[in-house]
């Protein structure tokens, strides 16, 4: 079997058909992002300037529920119908393949909230100032999540109800995120260097990039088969 | 390849004990024991899914951990699981587990040979139970790896089924590779070598 | 390097043995430490200038934050070489750790709250060290949580070191992260929870409720892990001799 095959791509691509042909399934978490977002209005305060104040957190707090909400099933369907047993012995390392997997759920979930918050943003009043940094903000902060959240899934993947474990685990380590990201769109509407926060995101990006598929694999190794 | 020495506990309980065995060019050993003796946690030790407690495995002389890749990439590894996606159909499922691209010959090939000619592109979901089996199975046909290993493979097979894995085997090990299968069932094959997980004795060659 | 005493440490039953001799020891010290210290600190410390005698709740606020620290790192530790060595007394002390160290994490929380009241007139602030301490509760609440949701204990025992080690790797990042929005939002407020000068004679007593402390988390921790051992390894003949043994005592007491 040719070695490069068994790799990213082999993953990437597969965990995007799958998701394809489960677009429903998918589609919901950013569905669910963008409805509780106006929802929130309704239960506060209709008045911009209000709005505009809790604009930066309530969009990332909705982006940090919307991933958890979609990383359970990250592995759990592999586990069930044995695919992961031969993940785990394929000759290959294991990083890739995990790498190629949350590179696929960000796409599914991540990419997809950073493209609507424009329209989640337009409903809290957000400067328009605002717009891009939240996007890039939203861009590479999401990216942080998915992979945090792998490690959660990984970690309760052979749990019943492990949803709620997984959100319970992960959610002390989003807070470095949540606290740089809401920065960013903060820094940008009062008009200071929105850049700054953006690098520490992009920082924890490439730490995550690199060390989360470690302790991944470690944990689908040590955890899953027994 | 050699076994010395394996032990697996779990929880404390001795699970596996001292289990010594071989395996070579052209044989098939078959795994027996009661329910629950531990087969298939042998199984997946002697592919790496699981970490034994002690002993040491032999792949053509160097110690495992050593000659990993060139271990891994010559193993089959059938188990209870289908290994299939069934939002997949079952030449998308093949062809991505044998690294194949999609529309090639020897999938199809293989499909017909198990009696799935004109499934090959429904949804896996829509199979019967009996169907996803034969997908697996199908697998047979397509690796060119060394040594198979095969968790219960005549499990809910019917007798064109058992005929056809009983098939693939011969052919397998005629040509140089080697099975170790865990089964209840007696196989109808000649020189199937047995090692029994009860006493841990190494049994010898039995004609059937 | 001859590391037989090492692996001579994992055994259960050495630790069992070797701690029965200390336990009495180390009893009395840490009884001796948090007595002299409590009393010292409430009781004859001088009065703060600023904060009057409410300031003398850090005498518990402060080491128990300390110790919910500390606590933290020695599971994390404990579950790397449980992974490492595979060394199940290891995972027992990880696994005894973790509830100790979320409740000292409680009441460095409950400690902070209530010197919150009379010096800032709210219970609750969210100034930088106290939310990274509530974060730090949340990280234990996820060890705890995975522990005890496996049916494997070995499953259960390895999914918690990693999940305690990811934690130690972020636990600088949260602080930070939390330091820089605090200072962020409230650029000029005082600085709620540092005592950077204190005066010798309140200082003493808080050196003395720290130490106090540190074998308060020593004598818990060992008390726990050896009803721990004692519960695993019910099945092997030393633990059935000890059990005859007390029995015999209480007859022959009777």
């Amino acid at each position: 079997m040719p070695e490069s095959n068994r790799g990213f791509s082999a993953y990437f691509r597969r965990d995007l058909l799958l998701a394809y042909r489960r677009r429903g399934e998918v589609a919901s978490p950013v569905i669910f992002f963008v409805m509780v977002a106006t929802l929130i209005p309704l239960g506060v305060t209709p008045e911009p300037d209000s709005l505009k104040e809790m604009a930066p957190g309530i969009i990332w707090v909705m982006a940090l529920l919307a991933t958890l909400l979609s990383a359970e099933g990250l592995f759990v369907s592999d586990y069930k119908d044995g695919s992961l047993e031969q993940l785990l012995i394929s000759p290959n390392l294991l990083v890739m393949p995990i790498f190629g997997k949350v590179t696929a759920h960000w796409i599914t979930t991540g990419l997809p909230l950073t493209l609507a918050s424009p329209l989640i943003a337009l409903m809290l009043s957000l400067p328009s100032v605002a717009y891009l940094p939240m996007m890039a903000g939203l861009a590479l902060g999401t990216g942080c999540l998915s992979f945090l959240a792998a490690i959660g899934a990984a970690l309760t993947v052979s749990l019943q109800k492990g949803s709620l474990l997984l959100t319970l685990i992960v959610m002390p380590l989003y807070m470095p995120v949540i606290i740089f990201g809401s920065a960013v769109v903060q820094y940008s509407i009062d008009g200071m260097a929105w850049s700054g926060p953006l690098a520490i995101l992009g920082a924890m990006l490439t730490a995550a990039i690199a060390l989360c598929p470690l302790a991944i694999a470690a944990v689908l190794r040590l955890t899953t088969i027994n | 390849m050699t076994v010395n020495d394996l032990r697996f506990e779990r929880d404390d309980i001795a699970v596996i004990n001292d289990a010594c065995l071989t395996l070579d060019d052209g044989e098939i050993l078959q795994i027996e024991g009661p329910n629950g003796s531990g087969k298939t946690t042998l199984l997946r030790i002697l592919t790496t899914a699981l970490q034994p407690n002690g002993g040491e495995i032999l792949y053509q002389g160097q110690i495992l951990s050593k000659c990993r890749f060139d271990y891994l990439s010559n193993i089959l590894f059938l188990g209870h699981q289908s290994a299939l996606k069934l939002t997949l159909t079952a030449e998308e499922n093949l062809s991505w587990i044998t690294s194949e691209l999609p529309g090639s010959v020897s999938v199809l090939n293989a499909l017909e040979r198990v009696g799935l000619r004109g499934y090959s592109d429904i949804p896996c979901h829509s199979l019967s139970a009996g169907q996803q089996r034969r997908v697996a199975l199908a697998r047979l046909l397509l690796s060119n790896a060394k040594i198979w290993f095969l968790d219960e493979p005549f499990a809910a097979l019917d007798g064109q089924g058992v005929q056809f894995v009983e098939q693939c085997m011969e052919r397998h090990v005629n040509g140089g590779g080697a099975v170790m299968l865990t089964t209840h069932q007696p196989i109808g094959m000649e020189s199937v070598r047995r090692y029994s997980l009860v006493d841990s004795s190494d049994g010898e060659a039995l004609d059937a | 390097m001859n590391w037989t005493w090492f692996y001579r440490m994992g055994s259960p039953l050495w630790f069992y043995q070797s701690t029965s001799r200390w336990l009495p020891l180390l009893s009395l010290i840490t009884l001796a430490l948090l007595t002299a210290g409590l009393a010292w600190g409430l009781g004859f410390a001088p009065e703060d200038a600023k904060q009057g005698n409410s300031f003398r709740i850090i005498y518990l606020h402060v080491p128990a934050s300390f110790l919910a620290l500390a606590g933290y790192f020695l599971m994390a530790i404990a579950g790397a070489i449980g992974l490492i060595w595979k060394m199940k007394l290891s995972y027992i002390v990880m696994k005894c750790a973790a509830p100790i160290g979320a409740a000292l994490t409680f009441l460095a929380l409950f400690t902070g709250a209530v010197w919150g009241k009379p010096t800032w007139g709210s219970y609750w602030v969210w100034d930088a060290r106290i939310t990274s301490m509530l974060i730090l509760l949340f990280l234990y609440f996820g060890v705890l949580a995975l522990q005890y949701a496996f049916n494997s204990q070995e499953a259960g025992n390895k999914a918690s070191a990693v999940l305690a080690l990811v934690g130690t790797v972020n636990i600088p990042i949260i602080y930070k992260s939390v330091d820089w929005w605090f200072t962020l939002h409230q650029p000029s407020t005082i600085k709620l929870t540092s005592a950077p000068s204190m005066h010798p004679d309140m200082f003493q007593p808080l050196l003395v409720m720290i130490l106090g402390f540190y074998c308060f988390y020593a004598l818990a921790l060992i008390l726990a892990v050896r009803v721990e051992i004692l519960k695993r390894e019910s099945k092997t003949a030393w633990v059935r001799e000890l059990v005859e043994q007390l029995g015999r005592q209480k007859m022959g007491a009777k």
